[in-house]
C-alpha cells in the first residue's frame, strides 16, 4: 500500500511572496509622467523668403524674462503671481479696448459664430534665464487659458472644460486658442 | 454578570492566513506588471521645477527623453558641475540630438511617428540656455511636439 504523502507545508509561501513583492516595491519607479505639452514652430526654411509676418502690434503681448528671472509683460514689470490676470484681461478684452488683441468673428462648427481672440503671447527669454523661473512663467500663462476655458465651458455647458466630452473640448479649445509663441531666442537683456 | 461569566469561556476562533499568500501575490503582480526596470542609468542629477498646470502624458511608449543637469556627485570630479545633455546612458552634446531623435523616430511604428514627444527632463537650476540650443536643435529636426516635465506640486 502505498504511503500517505505527507503536506507540504504551505504556510511559508506568504513569506516568500513578501520577500518578492518586497523587492519589486523597492525597484518599481512609479514614473509619473507630467509636463507642459508644447509644440514648436517649424524651422523656417533658408531658401524660403523671410514672408512679412506682420502682426498687428495690439495682438502680441510680449512677456519677457531676463537673466535674473525678472518679468515684464507688455511694457510694465511684473510679479508672476500676477501674469496670471494680465494674461486673462488680455485675452478676454470685454470692453473691446482698442489697446488690447481684437477679435474675429468666427464659425465653430457645432457651436455657432464666437468672436474669437486674436492675442498671442510671445514668451522671450535670456539665456541666463532659470529654467525653474521659465516653466513657472509658462504655467501661469496656461493656467490663464485653462481658467478661461473653464469660464466659457461653465457659461455654455454647464460644466467644467475636464469633464466634456472630446467633441466639446476641441469646440472650447477653438473658441479659447491656446496661442503661445516661443519667440527665436535672442539676447533680452542686451536691448 | 452572567453575560461577562459566559465570555471567558469561549475562545475566539484563530484566523486563517491561508488567504493571506493570495492577497500578497495579487499585490506581487500588480508591482510586477506596473514596474519597469531602470534601462538608463541616470548621469545627471534632475529635480523637476513645480507646475500646477503639468497634464499627463498619454502614449508613453512614444516618448524620447532628453535629459539635462549637472553630473552626479561621482561623476562630477571628471565631468565638472556645469549642465550636461545625457542621452540615453551617455553625456552627449547638442550635434548628437540629430542622431538620437533619428533613432528613436526609427524605433517606433510607422503610424505611430508623427505623435512622438520629446520630453524635456530639465533640472530646475540650469539656465535657458541649453534649452533654447536643444530647442533649436529640435526644431530643425522637426521633433516638433515636445512637453517640459515638470511635476505637480502637492496640493496645498
Amino acid at each position: 500500500m502505498a504511503k500517505k504523502l505527507p503536506e507540504i507545508n504551505s504556510s511559508s509561501t506568504a513569506d516568500i511572496a513578501f520577500l518578492l513583492l518586497s523587492f519589486f516595491l523597492m525597484t518599481s519607479n512609479m514614473e509619473q509622467n507630467s509636463g507642459l505639452q508644447r509644440r514648436l514652430p517649424p524651422m523656417p526654411d533658408e531658401n524660403q523668403e523671410v514672408q512679412n509676418q506682420k502682426i498687428n502690434r495690439r495682438n502680441i503681448l510680449v512677456v519677457k524674462v531676463n537673466s535674473a528671472d525678472r518679468l515684464m509683460a507688455g511694457n510694465e514689470p511684473i510679479d508672476v503671481s500676477l501674469l496670471k490676470y494680465k494674461v486673462k484681461e488680455y485675452l478676454v478684452n470685454a470692453n473691446n479696448d482698442p489697446k488690447l488683441p481684437e477679435k474675429e468673428l468666427k464659425n465653430i462648427e457645432g457651436f455657432g459664430e464666437y468672436e474669437v481672440s486674436r492675442g498671442v503671447i510671445s514668451l522671450q527669454n535670456d539665456r541666463g534665464t532659470s529654467y525653474q523661473m521659465y516653466i513657472a512663467v509658462q504655467n501661469e500663462i496656461v493656467k490663464a487659458i485653462d481658467e478661461l476655458r473653464d469660464e466659457f465651458s461653465k457659461a455654455h455647458y454647464g460644466k467644467p472644460y475636464l469633464s466634456l466630452d472630446e467633441e466639446k473640448q476641441e469646440i472650447v479649445r477653438k473658441a479659447i486658442p491656446q496661442n503661445i509663441s516661443e519667440a527665436e531666442p535672442k539676447d533680452v537683456s542686451k536691448n | 454578570m452572567a453575560k461577562f461569566g459566559r465570555s471567558g469561556k469561549r475562545e475566539v476562533p484563530g484566523l486563517t492566513t491561508a488567504s493571506m499568500s493570495d492577497i500578497v501575490f495579487m499585490l506581487l503582480f500588480f508591482f510586477m506588471v506596473t514596474t519597469q526596470l531602470r534601462e538608463t542609468e541616470n548621469k545627471v542629477m534632475v529635480r523637476l521645477p513645480e507646475a500646477s498646470q503639468a497634464a499627463k502624458l498619454e502614449r508613453k511608449d512614444l516618448a524620447a527623453y532628453i535629459n539635462v543637469g549637472p553630473p552626479t556627485r561621482n561623476l562630477q570630479a571628471q565631468y565638472g558641475n556645469d549642465a550636461r545633455i545625457q542621452l540615453n546612458d551617455s553625456f552627449r552634446t547638442i550635434d548628437d540630438i540629430r542622431d538620437f531623435i533619428a533613432t528613436e523616430r526609427e524605433s517606433k511604428s510607422e503610424a505611430d511617428r508623427q505623435f512622438m514627444t520629446v520630453s524635456i527632463k530639465a533640472d530646475e537650476n540650469v539656465r535657458m540656455g541649453i534649452i533654447t540650443d536643444i530647442k533649436q536643435e529640435l526644431r530643425r529636426c522637426s521633433a516638433l511636439k515636445i512637453m517640459y516635465a515638470a511635476r505637480k506640486p502637492a496640493k496645498e
